[in-house]
């Protein structure tokens, strides 16, 4: 029973840390950098969430007309994830394309930097107290045998495996898709075939981004607590599952994400719950020693060049 | 209408002349040569008509439109299609993947379009996909439409680099040492497609060689560019009998 339920939550909190490594893994892939920004990105989205979920709620109470919580809810999910695209794009724009052809520790400066901005900008914003994000459905609780699952849990894991999932036909499918997975190999032959190399990069910044005002909203479905710094170790968390996915590969963040999330869940199962962490990571570490591309990653070898 | 048209183009890289008061003029269906040592800038001069580099000085004309200043993604899909002397591929895409890739710019259907799976987007990736495979059929190369690249034989690598060059229905196409490397049945197979290329499609072609007999049997006109420049331009015979051709590739005061 334990371990089924250990299982539900597991499978909850994989669905955040697959959001967000999908995210890290199509940047690092497309433009050989990691986006060390992308946690508070991520913590961005949940914060407009909360404002777009707040605004719903109050139109809704002013137009004296009553919407059902999942509309509210869906609605704020699509919005959200417009809006933190464009926080997304800026970032691209301002912080690393100016960047794209100096050395790769530049740019990871860079994006400890931004995360830094992003967070203390938000405290002089909203101030340091936390926010609760405004419930818009109720939760229903089912028994199965013994284990508990709240309708929360269940949308969350569907949502994010069915936008994995939409990422990855993406990716495959179109010619936008076609283009971040061959920009994944060069930058100098893509804008010869006449692909705009711009544009596919701030398009990949702002899938990612909205990919993690996704995970946001989820996160303050799951926990109505919002703090400028959630996005800090979720982010790291996340990045990691994207190192362990493998560069560029939607399936392997996404697998990866939750399996984080699993082993996670059941290293306190086992051994006291304050070596979670310590053994978490031991056991990725260890995985990386035998597969340092990660799950699905191609060896890494060095750009085409003109 | 002169197809492109380059006049007085010169070019630096820092204090180095790489290019100096280079002209070109190409009419549709030509076929041209550019020869020279190596390290005499004939790559700078493509990199520079496909926007890698911007002129120093001079311009550069598609079918009377200017194109210095704008950007290699904006000529490329004007109508300038190129290959890589080091043939540059992305090797873990598909030879298929490697072609609609390239027609990424003749397809017009939107974001919208994309993540919703719209019937114009199924629309226009069958049909890329035809006329992707149709090249890949006069480029020999269907065989292997859904294999990895990097598996490839040399001489059908190169070929598929081609393929994606014509993908992109160019006005022009820029061939940048397309024999480099190959044996003598590869380099017969590819003159004979370079040949189809230009009989089938009517496509003009601008090519760089060091290899003599290919220079010779296909181009119109050739020209010999030494340190930057110009020395010689003519037709086949003229350009074998130069005096300053036969110096500059057999050495009397400069040495390669």
């Amino acid at each position: 029973m334990v371990f089924f339920q250990n299982l539900i939550n597991a499978l909850q909190w994989g669905s955040f840390y697959a959001l967000i490594a999908l995210g890290y893994s199509m940047v690092y892939s497309i433009l050989m950098l990691f986006n060390f920004a992308h946690g508070d990105i991520f913590m961005v989205g949940a914060y407009i969430g909360f404002g777009v979920a707040t605004a719903l709620v109050a139109l809704t109470a002013m137009g004296n007309f009553a919407l059902p919580g999942w509309l509210v809810l869906a609605l704020t999910i699509l919005i959200s994830m417009f809006l933190t695209s464009f926080v997304g794009m800026f970032v691209e724009r301002v912080g690393y394309r100016p960047l794209r052809d100096a050395p790769r520790a530049s740019a990871a400066i860079t994006g400890l930097m931004i995360g830094i901005i992003l967070e203390t900008g938000n405290l002089i914003l909203l101030g340091a107290q936390r926010i609760s994000f405004p419930s818009l459905i109720e939760t229903s609780t089912y028994q199965l045998g013994g284990v508990v699952v709240t309708n929360k849990k269940i949308m969350i894991v569907l949502v994010s495996i069915a936008l994995s999932f939409a990422l990855h036909q993406f990716i495959r499918r179109t010619r936008w898709g076609m283009a971040m997975r061959a920009m994944a190999f060069d930058y100098a032959v893509v804008p010869l075939m006449g692909v705009p190399l711009n544009r596919i990069a701030a398009l990949t910044f702002a899938i990612g981004s909205g990919l993690a005002a996704v995970a946001g909203i989820l996160f303050g479905v799951a926990y109505p607590v919002l703090d400028p710094y959630m996005g800090i170790l979720v982010g790291w968390k996340a990045f990691v599952a994207a190192i362990l996915g493998g560069r560029g590969s939607v399936v392997g963040a996404t697998l990866a994400g939750f399996l984080l999330g699993f082993i996670e869940m059941f290293v306190p199962m086992v051994f006291p719950s304050t070596f979670r962490d310590l053994i978490a990571y031991s056991i990725i570490l260890l995985i990386l020693v035998f597969r340092p591309h990660g799950f699905f990653g191609e060896p890494y070898s060095a750009r085409l060049r003109l | 209408m002169t197809l492109l048209q380059i006049e007085k183009m010169t070019h630096y890289f820092g204090g180095l002349r790489a290019v100096y008061n280079y002209g070109l003029s190409i009419e549709p269906g030509q076929i041209r040569g550019l020869i020279g040592p190596n390290g005499s800038g004939k790559t700078t001069i493509f990199n520079l008509i496909t926007g890698i580099y911007q002129p120093t000085e001079g311009q550069i004309l598609l079918e009377g439109k200017q194109l210095n200043g704008r950007s290699p993604h904006d000529i490329a899909s004007m109508g300038i299609g190129r290959t890589f002397q080091n043939m540059l591929l992305w090797r873990h895409m598909t030879v298929l993947e490697h072609v609609k890739m390239a027609r990424y710019s003749k397809l017009t259907y939107g974001l919208v379009g994309a993540f919703f799976g719209t019937s114009r987007r199924h629309r226009e990736e069958a049909e890329s996909e035809q006329v992707a495979f149709k090249l890949l059929k006069m480029m020999r190369v269907d065989q292997y439409a859904d294999q990895i690249v990097l598996n490839l034989p040399y001489g059908a690598q190169r070929r598929v680099e081609m393929a994606r060059a014509l993908a992109m229905e160019p006005r022009i196409l820029f061939l940048d040492e397309p024999t480099a490397g190959m044996n003598p049945d590869e380099l017969v197979q590819m003159m004979d497609i370079i040949r189809k290329v230009h009989g089938e499609l009517g496509l003009a072609i601008f090519l760089i060689e060091h290899r003599m007999r290919v220079v010779m049997e296909l181009c119109e006109r050739i020209q010999t560019l030494v340190f930057g420049e110009v020395i010689a331009e003519g037709i086949p015979e003229e350009i074998q009998n130069n005096p300053k051709v036969i110096d500059a590739y057999l050495g009397k005061e400069t040495v390669e």
